[in-house]
């Protein structure tokens, strides 16, 4: 048989391919999936220190900016709240469009409060907790929400069929349909930045340094020594839904 | 203050905030998720009556009983189309069946429809199955593209199944009683799963209830019974109108022909109507009084809904007009066709505005507590949105199933049975 130099060279390329075929196929029961998943030694948490937070909302508009929710559109993945307690006891709070363009105007809707009757004031930001039991990833119909191994809640937008039950579901008021995509959308702890080592927008643009990320799972990160050694709070635990946004000062008005 | 927020996002348009309300609550659920229920519903109700015929052997109810069959297949197909003018991804709906996701309550959706459409079609199959062979042999080798294609169509329909022998015909009726008894508690399920659907959303204080299931059941079979009535009525009094209109010089008009609504059909009926109010009513009203008796946190607002924002939604038009109106006109002595056709029409109302209520009244408080959101249905569209889920969305979800039952009957005639 006389070999020529075209069959040699396809002889040569069949034998690479095979060659760099893998030598064993491991198929993973869904334990040792499930094992897999948890092995993560991160898990993230956000830390908002309410104390620090002046509501000149650059966090609003750093993270519209970064994650490409449309500026003028009346949605946010975070904002920041205005609570006015009067020496009465009556609780204003509002938080025009987000916080957006921060809070420049004294009056809560309309209503001017005069400073001496006012017994308490203070801001406080929001975002996706990004729950441990998260009940927006519990209603999907078709699984593309989902919580990744290091604990963040995120929406596969090639995947969610936008039927929005889990803007229903969120006792938070976190999610809502981006404008352009027309899927579920949310804060996703800007995920694709804190997994190349960077912080969130919202924590990088924040002047005072009241929100910051870090490791839970890490005993000497930061933030994981503030939440274990202080008196931190969440929202709304009676949900069961296990959130992991720490608020440092926390007020029981904050809705 | 009522803001009216911009026109790009999805619910803004129909929404206006009032009070203190997070920045991405918006209406979500419209008109459609009322329809949705609503149409199911009217499923389940339809084909419990077919079965009343089946199973229990209604003799009075057998024109009924097939009309209600077709008819409730034809709502069938027509009920997930609230959910597709509803999802914001309308093609990806699919995807429901490609990666249920068990713990959600929608992703039980394909699995419990299909389940119902196989019984259903399998039952009018059964029923129709002598009639589709002798179709097609009529039209064996007949001229004219119209006909040729009706024979492909029966022949396809009768599966290869050829017997008419007493004996086939005898099977089939056995196989119609077990699916009809089948179908009974299917129906329930597929309706009892779209209640789930509202009563475990934990963050919703006016939904989440375990009794959200059970009362949904209720008035489903309250809106499907009145529907059928209502339908048979209708029927009837057409079928007495073309025998008069119809009548030549000299022939005599004899009681047979002329019967017209069966009035001891109506008045069997509408005791299971009206047994069936009843427990609907009562399940409502527990879940309202537990809620103010216990006054948790949430109570504040949702009294403020209930009581004020809501008030004539709930007392006047769903409890008043929708309930205790009818059930008086149908517990009266000497009922009469037209107080019935109102009474019925009446009841319908009522279960419409109690999904209503619950899909729309569910989210016309924040979730902050302190404020409201108003819903304002799109009357005239100017976009696709609007369209879909405004009032000319919601008039094409109720039309469709008589567009579908239409086709349907050009194959399965249903009403000419009843008529002949």
């Amino acid at each position: 048989m006389k070999i020529t130099r075209r069959d040699l060279l396809k002889m040569g390329i069949k034998a690479a391919a095979v060659a760099s075929m893998p030598l064993t196929i491991e198929i993973l029961t869904p334990e040792q999936v499930k094992a897999e998943i948890e092995k993560s030694d991160v898990r993230w948490g956000f830390l908002v220190d309410t104390y620090k937070c002046v509501g000149c909302g650059f966090c609003v508009k750093a993270c519209k900016k970064e994650n490409e929710v449309p500026y003028d559109a009346p949605v946010t993945r975070t904002w920041v709240e205005r609570y006015v307690i009067t020496k009465d006891g009556r609780v204003l709070a509002d938080s025009p469009n987000g916080a957006r363009d921060g809070f420049n105007d004294n009056r809560i809707r309309g209503e001017e409060v005069p400073e001496n009757e006012i017994s308490k004031a203070f801001f406080v930001p929001k975002l996706c907790n990004h729950c441990e039991n998260p009940p927006c990833v519990q209603v999907c119909p078709v699984g593309a929400t989902y919580s990744t191994a290091d604990g963040v809640v995120l929406v596969d937008r090639s995947w969610c069929i936008g039927c929005g039950y889990c803007i229903m579901a969120c006792p938070y008021g976190v999610r809502f349909f981006h404008p352009e995509h027309k899927v579920a959308e949310k804060c996703t702890f800007c995920y694709h930045r804190i997994v190349k080592g960077m912080k969130t927008a919202c924590v990088q643009a924040c002047p005072f340094g009241a929100r910051q990320i870090g490791n839970l799972k890490d005993p000497n990160d930061p933030i994981t020594k503030i939440i274990t050694t202080q008196r931190v709070g969440v929202l709304r635990d009676e949900y069961g839904t296990k959130p992991q946004v720490y608020y440092l000062g926390l007020d029981d008005n904050v809705k | 203050m009522i803001e009216h927020v911009g026109t790009i996002v999805h619910g803004a348009e129909w929404t206006a905030k009032d009070l203190f309300v997070f920045p991405n609550e918006f209406i979500y659920w419209s008109i459609q998720i009322v329809m949705y229920p609503f149409m199911t519903g009217l499923v389940a109700g339809a084909f419990v009556l077919s079965s009343l015929y089946h199973v229990f052997g209604m003799k009075d109810l057998k024109d009924m009983a097939k009309f209600a069959l077709v008819f409730s297949f034809a709502l069938l197909i027509a009920a997930p189309m609230p959910l597709m003018f509803h999802l914001q991804q309308p093609l990806r709906g699919i995807q429901v069946f490609f990666t249920p996701h068990f713990t959600s309550a929608i992703s039980a959706f394909g699995i419990v429809f299909f389940t119902y459409a196989i019984i259903v079609a399998a039952e009018i199959w059964f029923v129709y199955r002598i009639y589709f062979v002798k179709e097609a042999l009529a039209l064996k080798g007949k001229d004219g593209i119209v006909n040729q294609f009706m024979w492909l169509v029966y022949t396809l329909l009768t599966l290869g199944a050829l017997d008419t022998s007493e004996e086939s015909a005898h099977k089939d009726e056995k196989a119609v009683k077990l699916l009809a008894a089948i179908g009974i508690p299917v129906a329930c399920f597929l309706h009892g799963y779209a209640g789930f659907i509202f009563g475990s959303v934990k963050a919703n204080a006016l939904w989440m209830t375990p009794l959200m299931p059970v009362i949904f059941i209720m008035s489903a079979i309250v809106s499907g019974i009145a529907l059928c009535m209502l339908t048979y009525i209708i029927i009837m009094e057409i079928k007495k109108l073309v025998v008069v209109t119809s009548k030549r010089p000299g022939e005599v008009l004899t009681a047979e022909n002329l019967k017209g609504v069966e009035m001891d059909v109506i008045k069997k009926t509408s005791k299971y109507l009206i047994g069936f109010m009843i427990a609907a009513i009562t399940l409502e009203l527990l879940d309202l009084i537990f809620r103010g008796y216990t006054a948790v946190k949430t109570w504040d607002i949702l009294r403020e809904v209930i009581y004020g924002k809501d008030f004539i939604n709930i007392f006047v038009i769903q409890y008043f007009l929708g309930n205790l109106v009818p059930f008086v006109m149908l517990l009266l002595p000497r009922p009469s066709i037209s107080r019935m056709v109102v009474a019925l029409c009446l009841v319908l109302l009522g279960v419409f505005m109690m999904r209503w209520n619950v899909v729309i009244g569910g989210q016309s408080f924040s979730l902050t507590f302190a404020g409201f959101m108003h819903y304002h249905m799109p009357i005239i569209p100017h976009s696709m949105e609007t369209f879909k889920e405004g009032l000319l969305g919601a008039l094409t979800i109720i039309i469709s199933p008589y567009a579908f039952f239409w086709v349907i009957n050009k194959f399965i005639p249903s009403i000419k049975t009843a008529q002949n």
